[in-house]
């Protein structure tokens, strides 16, 4: 088991920002280990050249540094083969890429399946089909914060061509049963896609074992670099796929009128490559694998079970959280407000005793307020506009916990809190 | 006590205890006008006297720097005239507030001004009362 008190030692940003820095947005995105800074300038410093064309020995070396990489990640993530492993800049883009090549399968009626708590990732690139006439579909969330698995059901249609779901929602923080889902789409004929933005830094994550035919998740969230994501796609799928960008590296040949595809993965990776970003992205995987997937979902798990705790403990007046109680269906995010923060929209009026409604204090301040006390969390829609409306408030404001967070972080939190709820109080 | 300390009290009286809050009967105009991204709602109500704004008052809701601004807001323009307070730049409020604010609690803390130029703008180009 890692030492978690001792962790952070790895992390220069720390040393650099001074110990009094607690930092709660790592579902926004991880800070870096020493690790993998030096993964990235070791390329630039010894071996930078580019990929797939030399025949020099140093691009040789960046042609095998890039693959084994790609062989790395693909392992991490339980795929037989890394050639099923797509390099994109992060998880949007790889929702993008299966929005514009899925699409173009699609007819007018067909349906995408989707839930009310996705990122705007999943979200806005199908809204892109709706001018085809490919329709959006919801399925709801339970009052506890879980995915409706009946609406689900209920939902699906013989027109239902993708079903696409958030394994781990980035404001409840809820685990969905992907492998139930993926069950349910199969049987269904829809394709099954799965954001996993947020599940594979946090939890030893088995493409295989769930079932799925997409996974798009992001470096940067897993103590990677920024600018690099990975697309995982069943390897006979991306065979059959249109590309998505064209240009250098995604042909095998290229005439006046028409070309010819390269083989997957490259057909979908046109262009130079984030070829550092590779690697330093295989070099976050190198360092999460030494701490062990199942350590670090359990220090996630002990986290926010102490989350819950200091939150009854300390029953701060208003204060309202969302998503699963059960820390066995809960990733490490937090979200919350104090007080109604409901929506407001161009139909309302507003009434006298608007200011601070009740004893509600704006997610914002309360952001400003932790960031006083040296306390970085998040405040607003979290990219999840509909699911925020949907629990009926405008913003909340989220703390977000990874391996280099410990117990004292959680208690400065709610101390700060504490605090915040009595300077705002009247 | 801090610069900062002491410009976060003053915000933060304001957003307590409002100056000038409430609803206005009969005003020569009004404008409401909100942020759909994090709820701060103002509605603004002037009084004009001629060419000077005899009177001005709010209602709002949302986080202290959009309301507290408010409030300092309608002290700035009582007593100006419309073309004063068309003038007032951004950076004369945010120097004001006087608090180290990022560019998205900027916007919070502007949204009361734009409302009340944008509803001052309206009146003229409507040329009531001139």
């Amino acid at each position: 088991m890692p030492s978690w008190e001792r962790i952070k030692e790895d992390f220069p940003i720390f040393h650099n920002l001074g110990s009094g820095y607690t930092y709660l947005d790592s579902a926004a995105t991880s800070q870096k280990p020493l690790f993998v800074i030096n993964a990235i300038s070791d390329f630039y410093l010894y071996h930078n050249s580019n990929v797939h064309r030399g025949i020099y020995r140093l691009s040789e070396e960046a042609t095998e540094m890039y693959d084994r990489s790609r062989e790395n990640v693909s392992r991490f993530i339980g795929s037989r083969d890394p050639g099923q492993i797509v390099f994109v800049r992060n998880a949007t883009e790889g929702l993008n890429l299966l929005s514009y090549t899925l699409g173009r399968e699609m007819a007018q009626g067909d349906e995408i399946l989707i839930t009310i708590m996705e990122h705007h990732s999943n979200i806005v690139p199908w809204q892109f089909l709706q001018d085809r006439g490919i329709k959006l579909v919801y399925a709801d969330i339970r009052p506890d914060g879980t995915l409706d698995m009946d609406d689900l059901q209920s939902k699906m249609s013989p027109r239902t061509r993708i079903v696409s779901v958030t394994h781990v929602s980035n404001v409840l923080g809820t685990v969905n049963p992907v492998r139930e889902i993926g069950k349910m789409a199969h049987d269904n004929g829809s394709t099954f896609i799965v954001d996993g933005a947020q599940s594979v830094p946090h939890m030893p994550v088995d493409v295989e074992a769930m079932g799925c035919d997409f996974m798009a998740f992001s470096g940067h969230k897993m103590l990677g670099p920024t600018g690099i994501g990975v697309l995982y796609g069943r390897k006979e799928l991306l065979e059959r796929m249109h590309p998505f960008m064209g240009g250098g590296e995604m042909i095998s040949e290229v005439y006046r009128d028409y070309s010819t595809w390269a083989e997957v993965p490259e057909k979908f990776e046109a262009g130079t490559p984030d070829i550092a970003g590779a690697i330093g992205l295989s070099a976050a995987v190198d360092y999460l694998r030494s701490m062990g997937m199942d350590n670090v979902m359990k220090h996630g798990r002990d986290l926010i079970r102490l989350t819950l705790e200091m939150e009854e403990e300390e029953n701060i007046p208003g204060l309202v959280s969302y998503g699963p109680r059960d820390t066995e269906i809960r990733g490490p995010v937090y979200s919350f407000s104090i007080g109604d923060i409901s929506p407001f929209s161009v139909n309302q009026t507003l009434s006298e005793d608007g200011i601070g409604v009740g004893a509600s204090i704006h997610p914002h301040d309360v952001a400003s307020s932790l960031d006083a006390s040296g306390i970085a969390v998040r405040s607003g829609h979290h990219c999840a506009m509909p699911l925020t409306h949907r629990l009926n408030t405008v913003a909340t404001t989220r703390a977000s916990y990874y391996i280099y967070n410990t117990e004292e972080d959680v208690r400065k939190l709610f101390r700060s809190l504490k605090r915040t709820a009595e300077v705002y109080s009247r | 006590m801090t610069d900062v300390e002491e410009k976060t009290e003053i915000l933060m009286d304001h957003y307590r205890s409002p100056h000038n809050y409430g609803k206005m009967e009969g005003p020569t105009a009004q404008l409401l006008e909100y942020n759909p991204v994090c709820g701060d709602a103002v509605q603004m109500f002037v009084k004009l006297k001629g060419n000077i704004v005899e009177d001005v008052k709010f209602i709002g809701r949302g986080c202290s720097i959009s309301q507290g601004s408010a409030s300092m807001v309608t002290d700035l323009a009582k007593g100006k005239s419309v073309e004063e307070i068309m003038k007032i730049a951004p950076q004369f409020l945010l120097d004001l507030i006087g608090l180290p604010l990022g560019p998205s609690r900027e916007k919070c803390a502007l949204l009361p001004l734009n409302t009340l130029q944008k509803c001052l703008s309206k009146l003229d180009r409507e040329n009531v009362n001139r």
